[in-house]
């Protein structure tokens, strides 16, 4: 695959890089059909003992998972092309159409914990590396690696333990008081982003409900990335706080603050970009502990509840779909980081 | 393997003779806290007051979600066993995790690694797609999809820690991978390469004696990653109900599950004990890991600190 008919080099690129976002998708969705074929058929892990053993035979004919794997496979690769990625088992609703319910919830948390983590993160990377070989550097690279060390779920329970017990100044659990949660739900078609649908509401009241029940698991989910920031900026910053440019700048006088901030800054930021990109397999992971410490009705709250009802149906459909989550988002990262980045070579 | 773990001692040991001020704080910190660590899962059935799943001695049931007492040390869980037995005992199941988990992952990655970058070719690309597709993907739910597999969920002690050190290993094994392949990428052109060729010695030999012994050096910093992240997914498998059977082994991320509800009624003990234990031995591993790290990184390394050749020169005498 040279592509050499293209002749703009980023284009190319372009083109190469979006046809591996399909063998990525296929070989994932592959992996997991296989691995979650290998325990046998899904009815039975859920259902077996639940029913007589000919209703239970009769169902899995019905369900086509009598047929030779192979055969299933193909299948199923067929549906996925289509974009079907299933029928729950216990609830028997479409994956899509759990995506549609749940989707938006965990896209919310997503995006405050990217923001608390960019909002510490980044400025904390600066001081560390400005300050390097001192306590103030000491001090924030042992909060990188404590924020890494921590489960995120031991986090929010600590969280929960301080501001919601100890101190009750803060809900605990779900996305926003039960009476505001039916109001939201009677917003013009409600976009599922409680914050939005909140603000188009106006009511302030609802609006202050929405963000207090938002910041124990945001703070929880950011806190887990924060520390890859920290430390990434402080490495990148370390490294352009070297350069003779620098040392220029400062025999002119520029002052020390605006050395960092500005000067040292936006080289020390493109690695951040390339990296959140990768750590949006990091929240996903992230995001279905915190939600289940947060009873945070999302995706990742419903896999584990999906989980625990054996309804591995449904875990399949969700892996699956996130699956191409990952690799459409992966995709997104590398052409915004081919763009603002020069120096990639294509 | 023996040169390997001859390699991560003077590795280790050179690092912390080599190492200054803040690093040196790091590195020593981390080695006391992983050699706690070690010692604790180690001496378990010894230290522990009493079983990981004992409710009731002489005296009757212990109750449940006693508060710390004479006792209990650390009070008893919602299902009424003693904390401190089950943090102890937990450290036992996590460093079996650990070993297997790690021994495995450098074990396939290893061989893949070296397979594909000496021999390249359509292999060396299948191996090198599917490697990055596994590294993009989300840890946790591969885990939880090779758990499923391994154990059909729920599991006894010996499975349970065999199928989480699998869906660690299965996590693990491409980044072992593109090392060691990248290694092996380099090494293939160099003149001893050639040499061993010249005299024929066999595709094998040349790859696992004159390669691998060649494509070590970044394995020390690569498997505390991998110990560290091994405790974190067994943990958060545990959380979601998916690790090993409360009455088959103690396990921290299980008993952190079962905290969710003390947690909201002000039930600190069963919640703050697992929990530390967790971030202390992750905490432990990742300063190691973390100081090696810069010690190797000339960009990173404090002024004025060790001299990386000579710490090169003596794991490369010591591999001979």
């Amino acid at each position: 695959m040279k592509f050499g008919f293209i002749k703009s080099p980023l284009l190319r690129y372009l083109v190469v890089r979006f046809l591996l976002i399909f063998p990525t998708i296929f070989i994932l969705v592959s992996m997991v059909f296989f691995v979650m074929r290998a325990i046998g058929d899904p009815i039975t892990a859920a259902l077996g003992g639940r029913l007589t053993p000919t209703e239970l035979a009769r169902r899995i004919h019905l369900a086509g998972y009598d047929r030779p794997v192979f055969t299933q496979y193909l299948d199923y690769l067929g549906q996925i092309a289509r974009g079907d990625f299933g029928r729950t088992l216990t609830t028997n609703q479409t994956i899509g159409e759990v995506l549609a319910t749940y989707g938006m919830a965990t896209v919310e948390i997503t995006v405050y914990a990217v923001i608390v983590a960019l909002a510490v993160g980044i400025p904390l990377g600066m001081l560390a590396a400005h300050r390097r070989d001192t306590r103030t550097d000491a001090g924030a690279r042992l909060f990188g690696i404590l924020a890494y060390a921590t489960p995120v779920f031991f986090v929010g329970l600590l969280l929960k333990l301080v501001f919601g017990v100890m101190l009750p100044v803060l809900p605990i659990a779900g996305r926003a008081s039960i009476s505001n949660e039916m109001l939201l739900q009677t917003v013009p078609s409600p976009s599922g982003f409680y914050l939005i649908d909140a603000l188009r509401t106006g009511d302030a009241g609802i609006i202050g409900d929405v963000l207090a029940h938002a910041i124990l698991p945001a703070l929880t989910l950011g806190l887990l990335t924060a520390g890859i920031f920290m430390r990434l900026v402080r490495t990148n910053m370390i490294g352009t706080l070297n350069n003779d440019y620098v040392d220029a700048a400062r025999s002119r006088g520029v002052s020390e603050y605006r050395l960092v901030t500005k000067h040292a800054y936006r080289p020390a930021l493109i690695p951040v970009i390339t990296v959140v990109g990768m750590q949006i397999a990091v929240l996903l992971s992230g995001a279905v502990l915190t939600e289940t410490t947060f009873e945070w009705k999302g995706l990742g709250f419903e896999l584990a509840a999906f989980l625990n009802a054996r309804d591995f149906v449904a875990v399949q459909g969700i892996v699956a779909l996130l699956a191409v989550v990952v690799a459409v988002t992966n995709f997104l990262v590398d052409v915004l980081a081919a763009i603002i980045d020069p120096r990639i070579k294509y | 393997m023996r040169a390997l773990k001859k390699l991560f001692n003077t590795g280790i040991l050179g690092a912390a003779r080599g190492s200054r001020g803040v690093q040196r704080g790091m590195l020593v910190t981390g080695l006391i806290l992983t050699g706690f660590f070690i010692i604790m899962a180690i001496l378990a059935p010894m230290i522990a007051p009493y079983g990981f799943a004992q409710l009731q001695d002489s005296h009757g049931y212990f109750g449940a979600q006693q508060p710390p007492s004479s006792k209990h040390l650390l009070g008893t869980t919602v299902g009424g066993m003693d904390v401190l037995s089950r943090v102890l005992w937990g450290s036992q199941t996590a460093l079996l995790v650990i070993v297997f988990a790690v021994v495995m992952s450098i074990f396939a990655g290893v061989i893949l690694g070296l397979v594909s970058g000496y021999f390249g070719g359509w292999l060396d690309r299948i191996l090198v797609v599917i490697a990055d597709a596994v590294f993009a993907f989300p840890s946790l739910l591969l885990a939880i999809a090779m758990s499923i597999v391994i154990s059909g969920g729920r599991s006894g002690l010996f499975t349970g820690i065999l199928s989480t050190a699998a869906s660690i290993t299965a996590v693990y094994v491409p980044q072992y991978f593109r090392v060691i392949r990248a290694e092996a990428l380099r090494c293939k052109t160099e003149a001893f390469v050639e040499a061993a060729k010249v005299i024929g010695a066999s595709h094998w030999r040349i790859m696992f004696q004159h390669i691998y012994k060649n494509a070590t050096r970044t394995l020390p910093l690569i498997m505390t990653l991998n110990a560290s992240e091994a405790i974190l997914t067994l943990a958060g498998l545990g959380f979601l109900g998916f690790g090993i059977d409360p009455t088959m082994g103690a396990e921290w991320g299980y008993d952190l599950n079962r905290s969710v509800a003390d947690v909201s009624a002000g039930i600190w003990w069963t919640s703050i004990f697992p929990g530390l234990a967790i971030v202390l031995v992750v905490l432990g591993i990742t300063l190691v890991g973390e100081s090696l790290n810069d010690l190797a990184d000339p960009r990173l390394r404090s002024r004025g600190a060790a001299n990386l050749d000579e710490l090169e020169i003596a794991s490369e005498v010591s591999v001979a």
